[in-house]
């Protein structure tokens, strides 16, 4: 699903550049639950960046989903974005005005899809995350694991082959990360490839691979044993 | 673009975000507000003016004559200057190229008598065409033509205060009048934007007034309208040669300033269209300055509200917004904004002035309004305006990279 071969990827500072990332290579199949871990300045949200198509790297290969990616302008970006991969982030990122239900149908709106099509399929989603109550709601009436929820539903939506989730739990209490895991384990054992960015230990080891990252190199990658408590 | 989605989308945005809206409506609005009211006023101002001068042809001359002040030829001064059939043949045919039309005239106050009605009114025998030097208009019939001046025949064209006068409610056309003990007909009625004295004169064929009264070839006075294509210093150096010519004729020195007198609407006319070209150029200055006020204020609003919006466009980038979805979103919103508020303006502008238009006349401001051809194109302008300064930061803002906009907490 995700492959990456010698990856670099460096930031102009004035004259310099920082080079953060220093050749990696990472071979995500389809269906796994990886979490990168490491602690800030590891690179890990550069790499998220670079496999969410957020930003572009400079050298070595990139292959979403069998395509190598490359000579990526704006549009194109956001078309395989919009086709490929959902995203949770830290600060949920809902749009204020919106409700909890056309947050979650945006992206099909992006995709095209016609309006009374696309809401039905967000109220599905905003049910699969229990919150279909919810749904006329605006995020500022929700809680902050209820947020996450709204927007793992969005992620979910566009029926993407990866979701990218950049610290999904960094906002939010020992309680509600763990609920928020939950969801996500859920989401892979229906065949979603999950992959998160976490620095915290607890939500790492309740993934099924954890990839350790320190200065822009992997220092180790290994599967967990986690048992599933269903 | 223009799919029922995508305003759906800009008019939740516009309705959930009231105050960005409201503010950036309330600059345009404003704007053509300010435009319509100074145009609209100046346009008054024009009209005012205009209406002053077009009580008369604006390229009338009339040539009267005095006695002289000072002896000239051997010739005593105090002498009368009594023009002739004569001079009206000479000017004619000599300047038959300067001129539109030219009538002599003779006028005399008579008595007129209709049934038991009878009042004073100033009777003037002229030729065809000199309604055009009154700029009066025939209500009712006609006006004299060659053949009433070749025949002497006994009709008259009266003012509409004249019909009022002595025939109250009813139509005087057809009617006949009695005057100084002649009786004639009432072939046409007239009115005259010079007003109520302009209305109580009463034309008659030159001929025929020339042949009652005293019976010789005396002529009081010329009436004429320059050729129009002589521009305003060609009917000024003109009516100066006649001047000469006709002193020159009548034996008057040519510093003589009251036996032959010429005046010439002309110079008025320069003075009043440099005054209108001035006001022009004011208006111009005024509504181009409200203008670009209005442009700088809406380009100040789109900056503000693509930055305030700049963390919801990553979001919509990172769920699949494509640049060019995200640049017309906020074209489109800001179009419509500037295009509803312009109306808005220019309907609260329009009212304002036809309410407070009979109040202005005092000021010299008469039916202030503005054409839809201006407004519209100021509306254009903005919509521009709104256009361009909406697309560089939105154009700026697809730009940016989502991870760096939804940073942006």
């Amino acid at each position: 699903m995700i492959r990456i071969e010698n990856l670099h990827k460096s930031y102009p500072i004035g004259k310099d550049s920082l080079h953060v990332l220093k050749g990696l290579n990472l071979h995500i199949k389809e269906g796994e639950f990886v979490s990168i871990m490491g602690s800030s300045g590891s690179g890990k949200s550069t790499l998220l960046n670079i496999v969410g198509l957020l930003d572009t790297h400079n050298e070595g290969n990139y292959f979403l989903n069998g395509e190598l990616i490359e000579d990526l302008n704006e549009t194109k970006a956001a078309l395989l974005r919009n086709k490929f991969l959902g995203f949770v982030f830290q600060s949920f990122n809902l749009i204020s005005y919106k409700t909890a239900l056309e947050n979650v149908a945006l992206p099909l709106y992006y995709k095209g899809i016609a309006r009374k099509e696309r809401l039905k399929i967000a109220l599905d989603y905003l049910e699969k995350v229990g919150l279909k109550d919810w749904a006329n709601h605006l995020p500022n009436e929700l809680s902050g694991g209820q947020k996450q929820r709204v927007a793992i539903a969005r992620a979910l939506a566009t029926k993407p082959k990866v979701v990218l989730a950049d610290e999904p739990t960094g906002a939010l209490d020992s309680t509600t990360t763990d609920s928020v895991m939950d969801l996500l384990k859920e989401i892979n054992d229906e065949g979603m490839t999950v992959f998160v960015i976490t620095h915290e230990e607890e939500v790492a080891e309740q993934t099924k691979r954890i990839v350790r990252l320190k200065d822009g190199v992997i220092i180790s990658d290994e599967y967990t044993a986690t048992l599933k408590t269903v | 673009m223009f799919d029922l989605d995508s305003w759906r989308e800009i008019f939740q945005s516009i309705s959930k975000n009231k105050l960005r809206s409201i503010l950036s409506g309330f600059t345009v609005a404003f704007a053509i507000l300010l435009f319509t009211l100074l145009f609209g006023i100046g346009n008054g101002l024009q009209n005012t003016f205009k209406n002053e001068f077009a009580k008369d042809a604006i390229n009338s001359i009339y040539i009267w004559s005095n006695k002289t002040t000072k002896p000239y030829k051997g010739k005593q001064s105090g002498r009368q200057i009594q023009f002739k059939n004569e001079d009206f043949e000479y000017i004619r045919e000599k300047y038959f190229d300067k001129i539109q039309m030219i009538s002599p005239r003779i006028q005399r106050t008579v008595e007129v008598v209709y049934k038991n009605e009878q009042d004073n009114y100033t009777l003037r025998g002229v030729y065809p065409k000199y309604d055009f030097l009154e700029s009066a208009q025939v209500t009712e019939g006609r006006f004299l033509n060659i053949r009433d001046v070749k025949q002497r025949s006994k009709i008259v064209i009266i003012g509409k205060m004249v019909e009022k006068d002595l025939f109250g409610q009813l139509s005087a056309y057809g009617k006949e009048l009695n005057i100084g003990g002649i009786i004639y007909k009432v072939i046409g009625v007239f009115s005259d934007p010079g007003g109520d004295s302009d209305e109580r004169f009463i034309y008659t064929p030159f001929t025929t007034m020339q042949q009652i009264y005293g019976n010789n070839d005396h002529v009081d006075e010329f009436g004429m309208t320059y050729n129009p294509k002589l521009s305003i210093n060609e009917a000024i150096q003109f009516s100066d040669k006649l001047l000469k010519d006709l002193k020159q004729k009548h034996d008057v020195a040519p510093n003589d300033q009251r036996g032959i007198r010429v005046r010439n609407y002309a110079s008025d006319n320069q003075e009043v269209s440099g005054m209108m070209v001035g006001l022009g150029i004011l208006i111009f200055i005024i509504g181009i300055g409200t203008l670009i006020a209005g442009v700088v204020g809406i380009s100040n609003i789109m900056v503000y509200i693509v930055k305030e919006r700049t963390k919801e466009l990553g979001i919509r980038k990172a769920v699949g917004a494509t640049p060019k979805k995200i640049i017309s979103m906020i074209m489109l919103e800001s179009v419509f904004i500037t295009a509803l508020s312009g109306y808005i303006g220019l309907t609260i502008g329009v009212g304002i002035l036809k309410l407070a238009g009979p109040t202005l006349k005092k000021y010299f401001i008469l039916n202030p309004g503005v054409s839809t051809s201006v407004v519209v194109g100021a509306t254009m302008i903005l919509i521009l305006a709104g256009i361009i300064a909406g697309y560089l930061p939105a154009k700026r803002a697809a730009r940016i990279k989502p991870i760096v906009a939804l940073r942006a907490d």
